[in-house]
This record gives C-alpha cells, structure tokens and sequence, in this order.
C-alpha cells in the first residue's frame, strides 16, 4: 500500500511532465516541418528559375545582350552594361556570386525591371495585376469548394436516385474537359449563340471610369468583370470536390458514431452537419495541393481567354514579347501563391484532424 | 485416350487462342461498367480516326473563299472553316501529332514516376525524404506556367521535344501514387524471398514488384495521358509552341486568333475540335475507371 502510494507520487507529475512536452514538442515539430517544406519548395523555384534564365544554354540574358550588339550596334561592354543594369545582376562575376546576388535582391523584393515598358520595376507590375487574380482565383476555389461539398453530401443521402445519376454524370463530364475548353465554350454559346452576354463589354477586369473602393458600383462591377472566368474555375473543379465527398460521406455514414447519433435520436439536421459533414469533408484538404496548384495554372489561359486583366494575362504578354524579368517574376509569385495557400490549408487542416499535427511528419 | 484428347484442348490451348481468351475476358468484364465501356468505345473509334483514317481521306488544304463557314452538307459533313476548308477532313488529319505527343510525355512520366516512386518506397530512409520533399514541391509549381515560361525559353521546334518536356515535368503525381502502391507491396513474401536472395535492387523493383501493379501503371498511365494532352493542347492553343501542320490544337487557335469564334455560323467549326479532345478526355477518364475495375476484382462484385 506504502508502495504503490510511493510510486504514484513519484510518477504523477512526471507522466503530466512528458505528455504535455512531448505534445508541445510535436506540435512544434509539425508547424517547423511546414515551414520548412514551403521554404524549400520557394526555394527550389528560386533557384530553378535562376537556373532557367541564367545558365540554360542560349539563355534570356545571352540573347538579349546579342540583340542589343546587331540591332542597335553596341560593343559588347556596353551591351553587357545596359543588360546588367535591365536585370539588376554583375555579369562579370563568378556565377555562385551572381546566384547570392539574385537572392539578396529577391529578398529586397527587388524583381528587376521590365524590357519593354522600359524602367518599371517587376514588383510594381505585380502589385498591379496581383489582386485581380487573387480575387478571381480566390472566389472560384472557395464557391467551388462550398458548393461540391454540399452536392457531394446530398449526392451520398440520395445515393442511386435519379438526381445522384444525373449529378455524378454532370461531375463526370465537366470534371474532365479541359478548362480552357470549357471557356470557349461558355463564350460561343452564353455570348455569340445564344447573345445572352456581351463579351467585350465583360473583358478586363473593371469598367473604364469604375474606381476602385468599397462601394456598391465597384463591387457590381468587378463581379461583372470576373463572372465568367470564376464560372469557369467552379465548373471546372467543382466535379472532383462533388464526387470525393460523395465517396467520403457514404463511408462516413457507415461509422459507428453515427448510428449512436441516430440511436440517441438527434435530428437529422444537426447528425448530416456535426457528425457526418465535418469528419467527411477532411480527407479533401488533402487535395487542396493539387487543386491550388492546377487553378492557378489553369487561370495563367482562363485570364487570356476572356482578356481578364490578371497575372496570368502579364505573364503570357511576357512570354510573347520576351520579357523576361516580367517572366520570371510572375512566375516566382504565381509558385508562391500557392505554396502559401498550401501552407495555410496546411495549418487549418491540422487544426481540424489533430491526429494529422499528432502523427508527426506523414 | 479419347477422354485424355478431350480434356487436352484446354488444358494445352495455342498461344493465340490464349490471346483471344483473355481479351475476351478483358471486354466482358469491361462491358459490366457501361460508363468505362463506353469510354473505352470512345478512346478506340478516336485512335482510328486519327491514325487510320488519314490513309483513306486525302489531306486537302486549298482555300475556297466562295465557301466559308458552311454548314454541314453531304460534301463537308462537318462544314467548312473561315477559308473554306473542309473541317472533316482536318479534324481527320488533326488528330495524330496531340495524340502521339500526349501518350509518349505519357509514357515518359510513367517511366521516371515507376522508377522514383519504387526506389523512394523501397529504399526508404533519406532517399524517400528526399525524393517525397522533390515530389511535393514540384507539385507545387503550377505546370501549365512553367511549361509556358520554358516553352517562351527554349522554343519547342519540334513534338519529340513537346513530349520530353510535358512527360518529365508530369511525375510527382505519379509517383506519390507508385509510391504509397509499393510501400504496401514491398512487404510481401516474394520480395522477401528475393532480398534472401540477394537479388539487386533494380531486379527486384522492376522484375518482382512493378509486374505485380501492371494494372495501376496502366491506369496511371491513362489519366497522365490526360494530362499531357491537355497540357499539350493548352500551349499549342495559346501559340506557345511554333505552329506546325494542322492538329486540333492548332485549329482552335486559328480559329480564336482569326476571331472565327465570334461569328455565329462558325459553330461547326470551332466545336469539332474542342468536342474531339473533350471526348477523348473524357473517353479516357471512363476508360481508367473500368480498368480499375478490371484490375481489383475487389471492385468487381460491387459492380
């Protein structure tokens, strides 16, 4: 008796001592592990962009200091000079210098600046065109996301009824044409078939004369503009969100709890929000990755489709013009942008599902 | 002895009645998931319309300006473009150059994701860290992008270096999926037995262990086929790869940069096209889903 109360004395706190460390310690680890994950993936996209426009054979800088010897007939000091200044690096240095160099700039947020509206700086032209993408891309995920989850669910509770068939096959469909099709397609028949939209008054991404600010107008009006490309983001992806909770749910629904749930006679309502809802939708932040990265990427054409004034569109009228400090860094914020988004699902998914941040690193 | 020659037929069938027993096999049990039949009905009437047709229907490309935009006619089934061309005829011609660039990026991405996601799940330890960690940052970069901004560098001249491209950048998916495949697989008895007895690495992952996921290479291959093509589709509609022939691709883009798209009677021609690499997606998409099924009888019975 003396014993056993020894022992608990002695093991008591030390057992509150570990757990509590040790969960601290782990919950630690796993936000230091993201971290580290999405900095090494900006990274890796840092240096492959480096890579890309500094050392490929035949490479940006190269071409460009060649052009400016036959067309406009420097020396090649002067050409090299005027190329060094355009992309902000010392071409005469060893190529590790020039790299720390870059990532010293990038640091600074300093982009270099454009070839062909001589003089201004990459990072102004993001700042400009960045919100429009944001706000398109940001709108599509979300409504998307919202509302595949809600047909998912609703597909499972009707499961093998008319509508689940006519939902699965209509998830099927858009789920696998590509979306740039998707986007002609809108365009022929919404604006030159059936004449149910004006096209060119929908282009851009406010109407001239609109200034931006939180009023009823500007708000109208930039939902106007951006109607048919988030249309375009929420049919395309909203069938891969319809048909994993689909899934998702009918497994939930075989789940102990929620025969205690309906054995304790809760109401449906609140058993298909609290319990079934919730548990069904967490194996899709998993696939937020892949959808992020594929909207984004998707909205680089989507943009150029329906003439939105995004970074999607700048980095394409850089590709055709052969801008490449605009290039580069339209591509390093678009790389960014979704690791970030990542990093956040990341975080909230973990917060939702402890067993994730418990489990440690996979 | 006459029963001994009744019961040898089958027991000792000939290598193409062998053949022809597990196709038919194979189309039985793919015709119980009617979606994947139909697909996989899809996916074979478009291969030989892109690759058979051409040598029935001749290529004609001269321009009738007296018959633009027709509608469809017993002389052009599908009408004619903005110069009076037969889209019929293109779409037949059309469709060799994405198919093949989209299933060799295809065939390119399953062979470097077969081979990482192996090594990463059999080797475990810093090279699974390692290539996982690669594999997650790539899939964080958006691809289309990335294959612009190397296509605005490198300039793809020709489909080989389009497939290379697409197929080496398409693997991180891939091979997640290979990866989490072998993990389960790698403990099995017979790798077991291969490891006892010291067979190489490479031996055992590509002569014990990929044989016995042939059916998930497969479908993995069907849908980065998808992918590719869609990529591939994608930058020729955008003019990011130098114009070459006439290919679906290539007839979306005349007819968006030429403003075809905004004239009403353009519809036959703008749609063929696009109908053509949606249908063969989504051809595709079924097509990967009745494998599934073929592959994990599991599945079967639930049908």
């Amino acid at each position: 008796m003396g014993v056993i109360q020894e022992q608990r004395t002695i093991l008591e706190p030390n057992i509150g001592v570990v757990v509590l460390g040790y969960g601290r310690r782990v919950a630690r680890h796993y936000l230091v592990h993201r971290l580290l994950r999405a900095f090494f993936t900006i990274f890796l996209v840092v240096s492959l962009s480096f890579f890309m426009f500094r050392l490929m054979p035949g490479s940006p800088v190269e071409v460009f200091i060649a052009n400016l010897q036959t067309q406009y007939s420097m020396t090649f000091e002067e050409a090299q000079q005027q190329a060094a200044s355009l992309f902000s690096i010392d071409l005469d240095a060893p190529v590790y210098l020039q790299y720390f160099d870059y990532l010293g700039n990038l640091a600074q947020g300093d982009l270099g600046s454009s070839l062909v509206s001589r003089g201004v700086p990459v990072s102004t032209l993001i700042l400009r065109y960045l919100p429009w993408t944001l706000f398109s891309v940001g709108m599509g995920l979300v409504i998307s996301f919202s509302v595949g989850v809600m047909l998912g669910m609703l597909m499972a509770y009707k499961r093998d009824t008319f509508l689940d068939y006519t939902l699965t096959t209509f998830a099927s469909v858009t789920h696998s044409i590509p979306n740039y099709l998707l986007a002609i397609m809108l365009i022929v028949y919404l604006g030159v078939q059936w004449e149910l939209l004006s096209i060119a008054k929908m282009r851009g991404s406010l109407s001239p004369g609109v200034k931006p600010g939180l009023t009823v107008p500007f708000i109208r009006d930039a939902f106007y503009h951006a109607a048919l490309p988030i249309l375009t983001y929420v049919l395309t992806t909203i069938g891969g969100w319809m048909l994993t909770m689909r899934s998702s749910t009918e497994a939930t629904l075989g789940e102990d709890y929620v025969t205690v749930a309906k054995a304790r006679g809760l109401p449906e309502r609140r058993i298909a929000t609290a319990y079934v809802g919730r548990n069904a939708a967490l194996p899709l932040f998993t696939q937020l990755t892949i959808a992020i990265a594929f909207v984004v990427g998707g909205s680089f054409i989507i943009e150029s489709i329906f003439v939105y004034q995004g970074l999607g569109l700048v980095l394409l009228n850089a590709i055709n013009q052969r801008d490449y400090p605009v290039m580069q860094g339209v591509f390093l914020v678009l790389t960014s942008m979704v690791v970030l988004v990542n990093l956040f699902a990341d975080l909230v998914y973990s917060r939702l599902d402890p067993r994730i941040r418990l489990g440690g690193g996979e | 002895m006459a029963v001994a020659s009744h019961t040898a037929t089958p027991r000792d069938p000939t290598a193409a009645y062998r053949v022809w027993n597990w196709f038919a096999t194979t189309l039985k049990l793919m015709a119980r998931n009617k979606i994947g039949f139909a697909g996989f009905l899809v996916v074979v009437a478009i291969l030989l319309l892109a690759f058979i047709a051409p040598y029935f229907v001749a290529f004609d490309n001269t321009a009738r300006v007296d018959q633009i935009y027709q509608p469809p006619s017993a002389a052009h089934p599908l009408g004619t473009d903005s110069e009076g061309r037969d889209v019929w005829v293109q779409i037949i011609h059309g469709g060799r150059d994405i198919l093949t660039v989209g299933f060799l990026a295809a065939a390119i991405t399953t062979v470097i994701a077969v081979t990482l996601g192996s090594l990463s799940a059999y080797l475990g330890g810093r090279v699974d860290t390692l290539l996982t960690w690669l594999a997650d940052a790539f899939l964080s970069i958006p691809r289309i992008p990335l294959l612009a901004v190397l296509a605005g560098i490198l300039q793809f001249n020709s489909q080989l270096a389009l497939a290379l491209i697409i197929g080496l950048l398409g693997w991180p998916t891939l091979m997640r999926a290979i990866r989490s495949q072998v993990l389960s697989l790698k403990e099995r008895d017979y790798v077991e037995a291969a490891r006892a007895l010291d067979l190489s690495t490479s031996h055992i992952i590509f002569r014990e262990i990929a044989p016995n996921m042939v059916g998930y290479i497969a479908i993995n291959f069907t849908l980065a086929a998808t992918e590719a093509i869609y990529a591939s589709a994608g930058l020729i509609f955008l003019g990011l790869v130098p114009l070459s022939g006439s290919n679906w691709g290539v007839m979306i883009n005349l007819a968006w940069t030429r403003g075809a798209i905004f004239f009403k009677d353009s519809i036959w021609y703008i749609m063929a096209p696009i109908l053509m690499i949606s249908l063969f997606q989504l051809g595709l998409v079924g097509l990967a889903r009745s494998m599934s099924e073929i592959f994990d009888p599991r599945l079967r019975r639930g049908g």
